[in-house]
């Protein structure tokens, strides 16, 4: 199979590279700044006689226009939405850019290309499409609700679209990480037992897409978590420091 | 661009000891290697730590595990392209199906090819095949300037020498081509020779040239007409037609990464001298009734304690240290005599393992190399108060034999105990070559 893995160099990306090559699946990394992924996709090639290409891909400049995603998109059985940004919630609230960048990065610039990704799949009959989204996109709170907000566009995006899509033989899958350590949160202090390894994570992802499952957590422990968190009643959550 | 990741750790290699408060950088992308090479004043080049004391260490230490990917691989001449970071075990399982084995690999898997080349390792067969560098096509390198250099034998021949047995002094080794051996089969064919004394012993390495890989286990508890009496170890890689059929039936088996960990520093009275006579004793006997000869896949041969994951936690707390030297083949016996003498009446200071090697010729151009043609002896040693005067009495030993002792093993002797240029001065530097300077 062709695998597309959109954000090439997040750690859970170079770890579904490497699973997938070792069943035997050809893997299309896309990314900004790819050349530097040279020695990864040699390793894997090597390694497990398969291809991995690197395809140099800045979302913010994406149109519909570009043929070559056309192409590589067409030429695939399943895509992996992994671009996500982080941000910083402090600089967002002074500067529209950053709050911008987040909005694009996680929800906007995202859509536009899980529509090429759908329209190209629906006139195949076939596909898989996987998002990543996040649990915090399942409340909003004060320390990330601009990333938030975006991953909660994202998640019902996903939704509506596995529903569109289940009548025309394309499936959609979301998946909910919890913490992951990876660059992204490299700096923060994640309790231990709630943060997934990339290892996990792209097993846990590989293993959803194969089965067709609808969402997933990669960490089942958050799926708990968030229920309480959500049941938390507003006038309580508004007072807390999360 | 990312900033490369950086924490402050306290770290320490084999022996644990010393222990150093260090910055550790490290990438997986060469561009951000070179911007930390570029930004830094001093700065350590450092592998997987295998090395016993301190070398590898310093404040500002560049961590080369990242950089592990393979780069290429040519099955039909068994040339491999690899990153400075892979591991020999990882390369091991990697070749292996292919019929390949390492050219020359010292008695762990679990070190770098950066390591390997900085060392420039010896095996069981140096009176063979040589060094780690004899192997090393090529290297890439990054200089203090933070450009890559490309050297070879033939290519920059003069800083590929500098940076062969260099210990990481001309900058960062990025990634390596090596020549592979090709193999059969994953078995060693071995002999178990038990040698009476020290004369019989150098006898017996000079009567083995022909075998592939030797190496000799002494007692050094015994003295008198006994002293240096031991186990001669040879081996041979196994030819298919020599295994039996249960083996035959995968030939080129990898190693299995099964190991069993040693989670605590064992208190040290455990390791007193009584333990280490009885181990001796033990091992002296049991290994000739059972072992004469036979054939055992390639990890219990070159790596047996591999599969005691941290077995150097053994020592204690305090750590360890290994003293190996080699003297010149013609001062060999007389010198060997010496530093027997010497351990034994060192009552304190018992040693667990004592490993004797004939080394093969001295490579001339390999001017930085631990080896030289003569004798090879390493032992480990508990850190204990009194442990730098004891350093001190065995330097002057093999001082006065014109020996020398090797500096990946080192954190107690002087300086003119080795072989090093005059200026240690630069970017690339050490706690080792920083004690040295003084
Ligand atoms: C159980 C055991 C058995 C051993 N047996 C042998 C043996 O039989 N023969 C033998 O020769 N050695 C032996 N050694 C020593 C070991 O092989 C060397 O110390 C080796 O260099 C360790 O490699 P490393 O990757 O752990 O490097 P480190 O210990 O991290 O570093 C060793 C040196 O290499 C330099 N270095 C590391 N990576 C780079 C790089 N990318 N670029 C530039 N410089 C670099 C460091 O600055 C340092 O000076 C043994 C060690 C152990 C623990
Ligand atoms: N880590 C966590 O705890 C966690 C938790 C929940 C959800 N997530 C989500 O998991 C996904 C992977 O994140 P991560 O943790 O691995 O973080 P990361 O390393 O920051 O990954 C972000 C990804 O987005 C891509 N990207 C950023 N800007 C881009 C651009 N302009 N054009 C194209 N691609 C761009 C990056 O690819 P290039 O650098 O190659 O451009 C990278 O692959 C993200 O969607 C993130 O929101 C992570």
């Amino acid at each position: 199979m062709n695998i597309l893995i959109f954000g090439a160099s997040s750690d859970i990306s170079k770890e579904l590279a490497r699973q997938y090559a070792q069943q035997n699946d050809n893997v299309t990394l896309l990314g900004t700044g790819v050349q530097r992924l040279e020695p990864l996709k040699l390793d894997i090639e090597i390694r497990n006689k398969v291809k991995v290409d690197l395809f140099e891909f800045d979302i913010l400049k994406y149109n519909n226009s570009n043929e070559k995603i056309k192409k590589l998109i067409n030429q695939s059985d399943i895509s992996i939405m992994l671009i996500g940004y982080l941000g910083n919630q402090n600089e967002a609230d002074e500067n529209d850019d950053e709050l911008a960048r987040i909005v694009n990065l996680n929800y906007f610039k995202v859509i536009e290309v899980l529509n090429l990704i759908q329209r190209t799949y629906v006139s195949k009959q076939t596909g898989i499409i996987a998002g990543v989204s996040s649990v915090a996109g399942d409340r909003g709170k004060q320390s990330n609700f601009a990333y938030g907000s975006a991953k909660a566009g994202l998640s019902v995006y996903l939704d509506g679209l596995r529903n569109r899509l289940y009548p025309k033989g394309v499936h959609v899958v979301t998946i909910k990480p919890g913490f992951m350590a990876t660059k992204m949160t490299k700096d923060l202090n994640l309790p231990k037992i709630l943060t997934a390894s990339p290892q996990k994570a792209a097993k846990t992802i590989i293993k959803a897409i194969a089965k067709r499952k609808n969402k997933v957590f990669v960490n089942w422990m958050w799926k708990y978590i968030m229920i309480i968190i959500r049941a938390i009643p507003e006038p309580v959550f508004k007072k807390m420091k999360m | 661009m990312n900033i490369l990741s950086m924490k402050t750790q306290k770290i320490a290699n084999w022996g644990n000891y010393p222990n150093v408060e260090s910055n550790i950088h490290s990438s997986e992308y060469i561009d951000e290697v070179i911007q930390t090479v570029k930004n830094s004043d001093q700065i350590t080049p450092r592998g997987n730590g295998r090395s016993y004391g301190d070398a590898s260490l310093g404040e500002n230490i560049l961590s080369c595990l990242e950089l592990n990917k393979i780069l290429a691989f040519d099955p039909n001449n068994g040339i491999l392209q690899c990153q400075s970071g892979v591991l020999l075990s990882d390369i091991l399982e990697f070749i292996l199906p292919h019929g390949y084995f390492l050219p020359v690999t010292p008695g762990t898997k679990f070190i770098t090819v950066g390591g390997a080349i900085a060392s420039d390792v010896h095996g069981k067969n140096h009176h063979v095949d040589g060094c780690f560098s004899e192997h090393t096509l090529n290297f890439n390198l990054i200089d203090s300037e933070g450009n890559i250099v490309s050297c070879s034998a033939q290519n920059n021949k003069s800083l590929f020498y500098e940076t062969v047995g260099g210990m990481g002094r001309t900058g960062v080794i990025v990634d390596a081509t090596i020549k592979l051996k090709p193999i059969e089969t994953s078995f060693i064919k071995y002999e178990y020779q038990k040698v009476k004394n020290l004369d019989d012993m150098m006898l017996s390495f000079e009567n083995c040239l022909d075998w592939t890989y030797s190496v000799a286990w002494l007692d050094v508890l015994k003295g008198g007409k006994d002293m240096g009496r031991g186990i001669l170890m040879k081996g041979e890689h196994a030819k298919l037609s020599e295994l039996k059929s249960t083996n035959r039936k995968r030939p080129l088996l990898p190693h299995s990464n099964k190991a069993i960990n040693m989670p605590f520093f064992l208190p040290s009275f455990v390791l007193n001298d009584y333990t280490v006579k009885l181990f001796n004793f033990l091992y002296y006997n049991k290994q000739l009734a059972q072992l004469k000869n036979g054939i055992v896949h390639y990890d219990t041969f070159f790596y047996p304690l591999d599969s005691i994951l941290n077995w150097n936690k053994c020592y204690g707390k305090n750590g360890f240290t290994q003293y190996q030297f080699v003297l010149p083949k013609k001062n060999s016996l007389d010198g060997l005599k010496a530093f027997l003498n010497k351990l034994r009446s060192s009552k304190n200071f018992s040693s667990f393992l004592v490993v004797l090697k004939l080394f093969g010729k001295t490579n001339p151009s390999a001017h930085w190399s631990f080896p030289m043609e003569g004798y090879t002896l390493a032992l480990d040693i508990k850190i204990k108060e009194g442990i730098q005067e004891l350093i001190k009495e065995f330097d002057d030993i093999v001082y006065k034999f014109g020996g020398r002792v090797y500096l990946s093993k080192d954190a107690f002797s002087s300086r003119k105990m080795f072989n090093l240029p005059d200026n240690l001065a630069g970017k690339f530097t050490s706690v080792q070559i920083n004690r040295l300077k003084k």
